[in-house]
């Protein structure tokens, strides 16, 4: 037996085989469908405290998802869609900012602390590098001091 | 390491703690309306008291008025309903939007507790709502003669409100109108 | 009465955490050891009478004393026992108690096992737990009192615990989690005692890597109960959201993480001192800060406490004077000389400062997320939401980066590794991963077409295959291959080992259920069928049932594969009695390889339900991987070096003292 069916091959199976069940949500092209799922789990909900739109039962929440459904089928693409809610309920719903001025320091500076970080590190490490070389005396004191502190025959093999 | 170095934590820590503190006046829950300073959404949707009349955007023109989003399933509308009253007696023209509700049980409402509103629009399904933003009821809007939005209030209009973010706009508003 | 006593018992904590604070302190400065003495009977006390406080609000809640307001608006006399004592920690103000009680109790902790620490050191170290104890007493007392009373007419009836709350969920999570958060107040007063002391040596490295590694267990099986939790409690089959409070429990972990790793060469080289140092006090300023996210209502969560101005101001400043007190003494007397052990090429060294870089990265990158919408708001910038979208972003090429690294572990050596032994060791591990990582997603392929090829899969595949030969192969070099050799490696390098394997697990799980993650939403009436991943569901009816403070319909759903019986779900509606809150319990049939999970919807007339179903496959392995994390842990923190060399410490612990001097 398979084990497991990816979600595009599943969809097209539910809507071949008819088995007496019906979607809850309709749509006039099941290519649609995804595009609904992807969208209403990056759009928040403007009421609920901190939910999408796909896992919100509020009222507000289900109207905006008929929404979503309604411009899809009238063949919007998702940025016309995702315009077409921020302009009514502001950026708040997009729970992927957009890169815009506001959010050059959001976007930027997780890639920014990650450069200078492995700079550092680089550099550390070829500073060492040398100073195997001109310090030996040093690190034989401390190494005997360690050896001391923690009689360090065993190492974290 | 330097020790200049050893003094950056404390630096981002201080500037962290300004942020916090800062924050700790806003209120995370309250969203800015997309809409002030643009012009009162297209529609067209029938008058809650007569079915076969349709109403659109340009009824609202010409008078400096306040649309308020209400409904009888909103407990919040009814502690706000005396001040809509009391702004109507004053002279402030009101115009309801009835927001996803049943019309009998409205029409009802309002005859038990005073009808404050010019008109009221019946938006059954909420799309007048939706390209309005509203997320819950009540809301108010303040628009100028010209039908543009000034502002807008999510939650109950109380006297403190009103003076707070209504009442001097509304005078100006109504300066600009003459 | 028991409630007076209750409030009588945390004052008197307080006034025990004040002298704990304040002598044991100045004896180590004045060389008085009676007054450092005085710590350790202190911290006992403080943490009988906090236990005491605590058993008296718990007795509050049996005894459905509706008078307290804490018990009023958290219980309701047809709440289960099991949950009446679990609503202690329920809310803000009981959950703060049990914060209290757990940090008294790591104070007597280190009080009962700090005999072979010097004692001016442990001295000092309980001196700082004293502050942190008498600061959150005060936040009790003074902002959150459990017990105050609702006077003069106390309700004849509670208004009941969150339905959401009512679960299995709410008796372990907490607990585990503020263990984790609390634990790490001990490195964090280990590092402190280091600065005021001014020695920096390997010793106080040792003394506090057992106690981090607890601690961290701790909070890494916390973290995944709540992750478990979030799961099946929420009812949509989501198992980690990003959200504020979540994430506030996710970056001292990781803190903690690159911590656990720094100071092990801190300890063994005597290298990265102070940023080992930094880091013991960011992992417990980030619980802190945690805290503060959580009650001060300045972000919204779906898991937020009520919150009040009043308290964020509290924590705020709590959090100013401890986070910036420790932060000046850090940069006022943190070790500047640049340490003279030194290291190349690819060492050990090497490798563990990479690990801290991503993992400070990804920590960093959180907190900036969790943080942002609320600069942009006080910038004046408009409201924005930072969600899942951009954490996934950062933190999956984060974590990739981090198992690629983390393949070499075993290989590298203090000092130096020669980087091309490194790379001929990864040979062979690379070509299996990347064999079976391109083959095996063929087999979970129904039809033979590009689109079904999920390239998710292969890249999951690829890292954590990776990770697991590279740590066989480096088991069978450590073993030679013999059986009988695997009892001599040490407890720590078999916890490296297994929580290396346990992350591996954790990332397939994640990597396999966001690849073959299938869902329907679908209007059913009794006796339909569908199809889904390879399962026929069957929805046979919908029933009432009564429980014991709800009234719930409860669906059954039958599921067959091939025409065989599988297994009868139960999916429930729940309306709370008390509330009248409507909560979704999902049923759920889980399996190491598959979760089949069914929900049940709105009742849209005619019979007809609205019912969500899911099959998440290997998504059990995430849990598994982070339990076999946690194991890891334990493995390491109670390896057989530490409480050997604690004996050998003893005999020369007085020469040892005077270094503290």
């Amino acid at each position: 037996m398979m084990l497991r069916l990816p979600i595009g091959l599943a969809l097209v199976l539910a809507a071949t085989v008819l088995l007496g069940s019906e979607n809850l949500v309709q749509f006039s092209d099941e290519s649609l469908r995804i595009r609904y799922q992807a969208l209403i789990t990056e759009l928040r909900c403007p009421k609920c405290q901190n939910q999408n739109l796909a896992d919100s039962n509020s009222p507000i929440s289900q109207d905006l998802r008929e929404e979503v459904q309604r411009m899809l089928e009238q063949q919007m693409t998702d940025v016309e869609i995702k315009y077409h809610l921020t302009s009514r309920y502001s950026e708040f719903i997009l729970y992927r900012p957009d890169v815009n001025k506001t959010t050059y320091l959001l976007w930027g500076s997780p890639v920014v602390i990650l450069l200078i970080g492995l700079i550092v590190a680089l550099r550390l490490n070829r500073r060492n590098t040398v100073q195997v070389v001109s310090s030996g005396k040093t690190q034989i004191d401390n190494e005997s001091r360690l050896a001391e502190l923690l009689e360090s025959g065993e190492d974290e093999k | 390491m330097n020790r200049i170095a050893l003094f950056l934590p404390l630096a981002l820590f201080v500037v962290l703690t300004v942020v916090l503190l800062l924050g700790l006046d806003k209120d995370p829950t309250e969203l800015p309306s997309a809409l002030v300073g643009e012009p009162f959404p297209v529609f067209s949707l029938p008058a809650l008291h007569d079915a076969n009349q349709m109403l659109d955007e340009q009824d609202l023109l010409g008078d400096v008025v306040l649309v308020n989003i209400w409904a009888t399933w909103c407990f919040a509308c009814r502690i706000e309903h005396a001040m809509l009253n009391q702004l109507e007696e004053q002279g402030v023209k009101v115009i309801g939007l009835n927001y996803k509700d049943n019309r009998e049980a409205a029409i009802d409402w309002l005859k038990k507790r005073g009808d404050p509103y010019t008109f009221s629009i019946f938006d059954e399904r909420g799309r007048l709502g939706i390209d309005l933003g509203v997320y819950g009821a009540p809301e108010t809007y303040l628009l100028d003669a010209g039908g543009t939005i000034r502002h807008r209030r999510v939650g109950v209009v109380d006297d403190r409100v009103w003076n707070n973010e209504f009442r001097d706009l509304y005078a100006q508003l109504m300066d600009e109108k003459r | 009465m028991t409630v007076e006593l209750g409030h009588a018992a945390l004052i008197m904590a307080l006034c025990l955490a004040i002298i704990q604070a304040v002598v044991p302190m100045i004896g180590s400065f004045s060389g008085h050891t009676s007054w450092m003495r005085l710590g350790h009977s202190m911290a006992v006390g403080q943490f009988v009478f906090v236990a005491l406080s605590f058993a008296c609000l718990a007795t509050a809640f049996v005894q459905d004393d509706f008078s307290v307001a804490y018990v009023a608006n958290n219980s309701n006399t047809l709440l289960p026992l099991h949950f009446k004592l679990s609503a202690v920690w329920g809310a803000h103000e009981g959950s703060l108690l049990l914060w209290s009680l757990i940090l008294s109790g790591w104070s007597t902790a280190v009080a009962l096992c700090s005999g072979k620490l010097p004692l001016v050191l442990s001295a000092r170290v309980l001196s700082v737990l004293g502050a942190i104890s008498v600061g959150f007493a005060l936040f009790l007392l003074f902002t959150s009192n459990p017990f105050d009373r609702v006077l003069p007419i106390p309700p004849l009836e509670g208004s009941d615990l969150n339905p959401l709350l009512q679960d299995f969920g709410l008796i372990v999570h907490p607990p585990m989690l503020y263990m984790g958060y609390v634990g790490f107040s001990v490195p964090f007063a280990f590092a402190i005692a280091a600065l005021i002391g001014g020695q920096f040596d390997s010793a106080w490295a040792r003394w506090s890597r057992p106690w981090i590694n607890v601690a961290w267990v701790f909070l890494t099986i916390g973290i995944s109960l709540g992750s478990w939790w979030a799961y099946y409690e929420l009812g949509w089959g989501g198992w980690w959201f990003w959200d504020p409070v979540e994430n506030a429990s996710f970056m001292p972990w990781l803190a903690g993480t690159a911590l656990m790793h720094s100071i092990s060469a801190s300890e063994k080289r005597g290298v990265f001192r102070s940023w080992t140092l930094l880091l013991a006090i960011l992992t417990f300023s980030l619980s802190l800060l945690g805290t503060f996210l959580v009650r001060s209502g300045v972000l919204t969560s779906v898991h937020a406490f009520a919150s009040d101005p009043e308290r964020g101001i509290f924590i705020l400043a709590f959090l100013g004077i401890v986070v910036g007190g420790s932060l000046l003494l850090f940069a006022l007397r943190g070790p500047t000389m640049r340490s003279v052990t030194t290291y190349s090429g690819w060492s050990r060294e090497t490798m563990l400062l990479i690990n801290n870089v991503l993992l400070v990265s990804s920590m960093a990158m959180i907190l900036i997320g969790t943080l942002y919408p609320l600069l942009a708001d006080v910038l004046g910038m408009g409201k924005i939401s930072v969600g899942p979208p951009y954490f996934n972003f950062f933190f999956v090429p984060l974590m990739s980066g981090l198992m690629v690294c983390l393949g070499f572990a075993g290989f590298t050596r203090w000092k130096n590794t020669e980087g091309r032994a490194l790379l001929k060791k990864g040979v062979l591990p690379s070509i299996i991963s990347l064999v079976l990582a391109l083959v095996l997603p063929i087999f979970m392929m129904d039809k033979l077409t590009w689109s079904n090829y999920s390239l998710t899969a292969v890249i999951t595949l690829l890292l954590v295959l990776w990770v697991v030969t590279m740590s066989l192969e480096d088991l069978w070099l450590k073993s030679r291959g013999k059986l009988s050799s695997l009892s001599s490696l040490s407890g720590s390098y078999w916890g490296m080992l297994i929580a290396h394997i346990g992350l591996a697990v954790c990332a397939l799980g994640v990597g396999l259920s966001t690849a073959y993650d299938a869902q329907k939403d679908l209007r059913m009436v009794p006796g339909d069928t569908t199809e889904l991943g390879g399962y026929q569901f069957q929805f046979v009816d919908v029933k009432r049932i009564e429980g014991p403070n709800f009234i719930a319909y409860r669906g059954n759903v039958e599921v067959r594969s091939g025409g065989e019986f599988v297994v009868s779900l139960s999916p429930e509606k729940r309306n709370y009695k008390s509330g009248g809150q409507v909560m979704t319990e999902a049923d759920i049939d889980g399996q190491l390889h598959r979760d089949l999970y069914v929900s049940l919807g709105e009742p849209l007339g005619d019979q007809a339900w609205a019912i969500r179903f899911q099959v998440k496959p290997f998504v059990r392995c995430i849990w598994l991987g982070s339990l076999l994390i946690g194991l890891g842990g334990l493995l390491a923190a109670f390896d057989k070096r530490y409480r050997r060399r604690r004996l050998q410490k003893s005999v020369n612990s007085s020469s040892e003292g005077l270094a503290f001097e």
